[in-house]
């Protein structure tokens, strides 16, 4: 059994994105739940910081990937 | 909607089975390094179908058509096109192609080197440019892009038609893509360009926003003249990224220059900051093109993976499993395609937005936005 | 990650993109702005113009109003001053009346009087001539002279007074 490291460090980013996302979709749906007058701006800028999140966490997909590759 | 969703599913199936078959014939034909098992090489075959390829392979059920793309190249002698038919086919470097001028090329998992270059270096990299010739060939993503960009064309001239006659609601295609376009205007390239400057940049915005939806669009489905994977590939979304950094940098006034060679930070702090701003400056259109590019990169593997999923079971029964996978990944996917292309084009407003922001900001020390909270 | 050469898509995409977004510009991004634009622009034009409209209608309906208001209040002062000009009328009319009723009857008294006067002179003429028959009768003898004992007579009974 081969540890490839590339794919423990892919893993460990998996687990970094998970918490952000998770906490930004928490969040947001409190604020939703505070004030559902805003509920689509909140909406809106949850999306986008999730996308800027799972951006971050696949950089180090990327590296990994890179990795293996070479 | 859901009967959609059960039929586009049911359908999928028979087709990733045959696309799969065909490509477990391909991967079995060459027996790639690191491959664990006998028959189909799970790496090599993601990679032939994430990745770039000088043929141009149509394979729905009981057909299977190959066009073989020219291949383009500037050696030192002058420039070489022949067809990527004389490669019959081999990625492994056996065959050695021998042009007019007299240049041998062989192909390494669809890289062109000099055939006597590689004879000394058998594992030659990509970037090393004494042992290949600039390659310029017109490749399947090269078509892809071409495709895409026609789609785009057409729909565009469709919406456009109806616009003759400006009093009228529109109808046809352009129900669907003008709110697009009046989404696109409203709420990514008003608000972060501001009012009286935005109409210079609602071009590019549009026609980046409209690119990367389709081809993230056209990446998911599997047949014939769709399923390529350009955005995927991370020269596309390079060039894509250099066109925003080179707006952004033309788009900058003084007040842009200013903040990033002479920020308004204490004098100690100045010499950080500065190689820190310089850096900020590239690594902004950085960061948007490796999350395009991993983002869609990442969903096609998983795709690829889930049907390759069956042959490592080995067992066709899985089939109705990961075919409802794929149909859940496939829907996930479209929502991250629609998002991906409203990140980067957002994105790339906000850049230009800031490079065209005027004074008044952070001289007053005060931000005009927090005032609503 | 198979990187094919990658100035081959450089190329390649950085040809079409240009290519292709002036194409998609001209034939499409630039006309169909402009007509959206118009048409927002129509958009507006129309609501103002309705809004314009609306409060020229509320104006007109006001000044509606005020005119009727006014042709109100005139008819109440028409009429008002006809019921006084007729209340005048009749007053004067009946003062007119009055004053004629009161000058009829000092007239009428004053015929009266003369009438009476005259009766009266006639009653004493008469009274006279009769006084003189009796006394003719009575003495048996006519007086010479009748007038001048008429005269005397006269004289007597205006002494008297008689009213």
């Amino acid at each position: 059994m081969a540890i490839s490291l590339a794919a423990v460090g892919a893993g460990l980013a998996v687990i970094g994105a998970g918490l952000g996302i998770g906490k930004i979709g928490g969040m947001a749906t409190e604020a939703m739940a505070r004030q559902p007058e805003f509920a689509g701006k909140i909406q809106t800028a949850m999306l986008i910081t999730a996308a800027m999140v799972e951006g971050v966490a696949l950089f180090a997909v990327i590296v990994a990937i890179l990795e293996i590759y070479s | 909607m859901k009967k959609f969703a059960m039929a586009f599913g049911l359908l999928l199936i028979p087709l990733m089975m045959s696309a799969a078959a065909g490509g477990g014939e391909e991967g079995g034909e060459q027996n790639g390094h690191g491959g664990e098992k006998e028959g189909l090489d799970v790496g090599a075959f993601i990679a032939h179908h994430t990745g770039d390829s000088h043929d141009y392979v149509i394979e729905i059920p009981f057909f299977k058509y190959t066009l073989h793309l020219p291949v383009i190249l500037w050696t030192d002698k002058g420039l070489s096109v022949f067809s990527s038919a004389k490669f019959k086919g081999d990625n492994e470097g056996k065959v050695v192609v021998t042009d007019k001028k007299g240049n041998k090329f062989v192909k390494i998992h669809e890289v062109i080197y000099y055939a006597d270059k590689v004879k000394d270096n058998p594992h030659p990299n990509v970037f090393d440019f004494k042992s290949r010739p600039l390659d310029f060939s017109f490749t399947r993503n090269a078509l892809a892009i071409l495709f895409v960009f026609l789609i785009l064309l057409v729909l565009i001239y469709f919406t456009r038609k109806v616009y003759y006659e400006p009093d009228k609601v529109p109808r046809g295609i352009a129900k669907f893509i003008e709110p697009l376009i009046i989404f696109v205007r409203d709420e990514i390239a008003i608000p972060n360009i501001g009012p009286d400057k935005y109409e210079k940049y609602m071009p590019y915005l549009l026609t980046v926003f409209f690119f990367i939806l389709l081809s993230n669009l056209i990446g998911l489905i599997p047949f014939a003249p769709f399923g390529h994977n350009i955005t995927g590939n991370i020269v596309v979304t390079f060039v894509l990224a250099l066109f925003t950094f080179i707006l952004t940098t033309l788009a900058g006034n003084k007040h842009y220059w200013k903040h990033i060679f002479n920020p308004p930070v204490p004098a100690f702090v100045k010499p950080i900051m500065i190689p820190v701003e310089i850096m900020g400056m590239f690594i902004k259109p950085f960061a948007l093109m490796v999350r395009l590019f991993a983002n869609m990169f990442a969903g096609h593997t998983i795709l690829i993976s889930l049907v390759l999923l069956i042959f490592i079971f080995g067992s066709v029964l899985f089939a109705p499993v990961s075919g409802l996978f794929y149909v859940f990944m496939g829907f996930i996917k479209i929502l991250v395609a629609f998002l991906q292309a409203y990140v980067f084009t957002i994105l790339s407003a906000l850049f230009i937005g800031l490079a065209l922001a005027e004074d008044h900001e952070e001289e007053h020390g005060e931000k005009p936005e927090l005032a609503n909270h | 990650m198979n990187l094919t050469s990658p100035e081959t898509l450089v190329f390649w995409m950085t040809l079409f993109f240009l290519i292709f977004a002036y194409l998609l510009t001209k034939l499409g991004w630039k006309p169909i702005l402009t007509a959206v634009k118009e048409r927002e622009k129509a958009i507006e034009e129309a609501v103002k113009e309705a809004e314009r409209t609306r409060q020229e209608m509320a104006k007109l309906k006001a000044e509606n109003e005020e005119l009727l208001q006014q042709a109100r209040r005139e008819r109440e002062e028409i009429l008002r001053e006809a019921r006084e000009l007729k209340d005048k009328i009749i007053a004067e009319a009946r003062s007119e009346a009055e004053k004629v009723r009161s000058e009829e009857l000092a007239k009428t008294r004053k015929l009266i009087e003369a009438e009476k006067e005259a009766v009266l002179k006639d009653l004493q003429n008469q009274v006279a001539t009769i006084s003189l028959e009796i006394a003719e009768k009575v003495l048996g003898e006519q007086f010479a002279d009748r007038e001048k004992q008429v005269e005397y007579i006269k004289k007597n009974l205006s002494a008297l007074k008689l009213n």
